[in-house]
């Protein structure tokens, strides 16, 4: 067993791309297709809110589809809510709340929350032709709608399928005055008296951690951790998290060793402030013992380029979850053109069409058999990585978000 | 050759609505196909063999999928996935074969009607914008419009046609053989197979019968 640590970069700041710069990997239909929806909306502008403008999926999604619905010449502007510790200490709480944990919090603590949003409301100005609130944290800005006549969207990153009940109740008055909510799946929503739509989340394939990458850049990285480029390696990219069951992901590879001389990667986020994390990294570490083909990497958050190289180098790529929110390193994976082995939960099973985009799994068993027949059939490896590429390319790219976002604007105005 | 009639290109942009309504097994799911909207037989059919129209060979629809990925149950994946939409042209048609199958299965198999499935399945619908990309009055012009397609606008033109015409065609045989009297050439492309091809495999396809015809 070896264990690596990325030596502190500096963080990367994300290229802004342009649309053409998407024409290569689309076509330049699929663009021109965006322009000509995008002519549709004309005059019309957008605003954005969310809570912050850096860290965090939701803004690393804005940043980029901002200067993108630009480049359509449709005005949109980004705002950000402000608040005190207090403010982000209540929206913590309503996030795990909202994933089905516990609210210890006092009940002054939804006033505090209606305060802040008030403050929000006075600083902001809430002009714009559609609205799309991101997440709970500013949902209750919602009460300033009806001033400018626009259409007011609340998107939702988060699983509230089995949402904490009092904390649900605040909140759901506030989601009810919306003209729609948007959810990333199905199974993430819950009854609402609005429409309710769906966008799968999205990866932007000319990022640091998705973009194209010279052999060498991938050799270094592999020489950098001391995996050997020759033999297969078997990768999972995720935290030290029980849910996404690390120690079963290693027990699966030893069942495959038995028959394959292969290495295997766990790439993880780092464990040092998660005591939990610790402890899931030590049963891990027990588990593989002194096998020198077993590689746990605690990666810092600005390693994009080490994910995408190890992601490039694997042979397969394992998302053995317990449970799931989408699975975005899943999306990653079939973008590269990999074979993905994943667990048939939460998001995976949209992404990952059994047979057909991947191979879908149900147990450590049933991981290692499916990684064994992948392991001694690469033309049936190819052929599902080809085709994960293919459905990743259609629905879960940051163009395809973009398109949403526009035929929902679109489908709005039409009905008023 | 120029036609009166243009063709007009158009796309078809879609959004899915969470329709509300859920499977946990066989029976549920034949109880769901009976009750859901027209716009969700859609969504679940037509659109969802252009979403997977890179697939070319084992994916017809999602009630098919879902029965085999989160059912196990190839035989009855299998018989829903024969159906080929292509000789609907309506969304009841579909929906009472589907039911009716499903039917079938669920009398013979109560137990297995019954059993838990590995995930739910998600009813979903259709919510579709049109917008018009450009005109084509030539065969050459069709041809030249054809070649930069977006991939939704070949599947509004070739796949989802049928539900608009009322015709067991597509938009371009049917311009083709109306507007240009070309019927030969409407019949061919009419004839490619999308289900064994994909959406680009379809276009190069019309692309290649289109210079036979030229070159006649």
């Amino acid at each position: 067993m070896t264990t690596a640590s990325v030596p502190s970069p500096a963080a990367r700041q994300p290229r802004v791309n342009k649309l053409d710069d998407y024409a290569s990997l689309l076509g330049a239909g699929e663009i021109a297709e965006l322009r000509a929806l995008a002519a549709r909306l004309e005059g019309r502008s957008i605003q954005m809110v969310n809570s912050t403008s850096v860290g965090g999926g939701v803004a690393e999604m804005l940043i980029r589809i901002v200067p993108l619905v630009e480049e359509l010449n449709l005005p949109i502007r980004w705002d950000v809510i402000t608040g005190g510790d207090d403010f982000f200490a209540i929206t913590k709480a309503f996030h795990n709340a909202l994933h089905g944990g516990g609210y210890d919090l006092p009940e002054e603590s939804f006033q505090t929350f209606l305060g802040y949003s008030e403050q929000n409301r006075s600083r902001l100005r809430f002009d714009c032709d559609f609205t799309v609130i991101h997440d709970p944290q500013p949902a209750a800005l919602v009460e300033s709608k009806g001033a400018s006549g626009g259409l007011w969207i609340w998107r939702c990153h988060i699983d509230v399928s089995q949402p904490h009940r009092r904390v649900w109740e605040f909140l759901a008055p506030y989601v009810a005055r919306y003209d729609a909510a948007i959810f990333s799946s199905p199974a993430f929503a819950r009854q609402l008296p609005i429409p309710q739509i769906l966008f799968y989340p999205s990866i932007d394939p000319l990022s640091e951690k998705n973009r194209e990458l010279e052999p060498e850049a991938v050799k270094e990285v592999l020489e950098n951790y001391g995996i050997d480029g020759e033999r297969p390696i078997l990768l999972q990219v995720s935290r030290f998290d029980r849910l996404k069951d690390p120690v079963g992901v290693v027990r699966a590879y030893q069942l495959v060793k038995r028959y394959y001389d292969c290495q295997l990667v766990l790439a993880g986020g780092s464990a040092s402030d998660d005591p939990e994390g610790e402890a899931v990294l030590a049963e891990v570490r027990e588990v593989a013992g002194k096998d020198p083909d077993i590689h746990i990497l605690d990666l810092p958050p600005w390693s994009a380029l080490e994910v995408n190289a190890l992601q490039r180098a694997s042979t397969i790529i394992i998302q053995k979850s317990l449970r799931e929110g989408f699975g975005l390193t899943v999306t990653e994976g079939l973008w590269k053109k990999k074979p993905v082995v994943a667990s048939a939960v939460g998001g995976i099973p949209l992404q990952v069409i059994h047979k057909q985009t991947g191979l879908l799994s149900h147990s450590v068993e049933g991981t290692a058999y499916q990684i064994r027949l992948l392991l001694s059939n690469p033309a049936i490896a190819q052929k599902l990585g080809e085709q994960g590429h293919e459905h990743v390319r259609e629905q879960f790219l940051i163009t395809s978000n973009v398109r949403r976002y526009l035929t929902l604007f679109l489908h709005f105005l039409q009905k008023r | 050759m120029k036609s009166d009639e243009p063709f007009e290109f158009v796309t078809a942009s879609y959004l899915i609505r969470i329709e509300g309504g859920e499977a946990e097994n066989l029976a549920g799911l034949e109880q769901g196909i009976e009750k859901c909207s027209d716009a969700s037989m859609f969504y679940h059919t037509f659109q969802s063999l252009g979403r997977h129209h890179f697939l070319n060979e084992g994916f017809s629809n999602d009630f098919a999928q879902w029965v085999l990925g989160s059912c196990n149950r190839p035989a009855l994946a299998e018989r829903l996935a024969s159906l080929d939409i292509r000789d609907y042209v309506s969304l009841g048609e579909l929906r009472t074969d589907l039911t009716r199958i499903l039917g079938e299965y669920c009398g013979a198999n109560p137990r297995e009607a019954t059993q838990a499935a590995f995930e739910k399945f998600y009813f979903c619908e259709t919510l579709e914008e049109e917008v018009a990309l450009g005109k084509a009055r030539t065969l050459k012009e069709f041809r030249d419009g054809l070649e930069t397609l977006p991939h939704a606008s070949l599947q509004f033109h070739f796949l989802t046609s049928r539900l608009r015409l009322h015709l067991r065609t597509n938009d371009f045989s049917h311009w083709l053989d109306e507007a240009l009297g070309l019927k030969r050439l409407a019949r061919s492309v009419e004839r490619i197979d999308i289900y064994t091809n994909t959406l680009d495999g379809v276009r190069e396809r019309i692309l290649e019968l289109i210079e036979r015809e030229t070159g006649r």
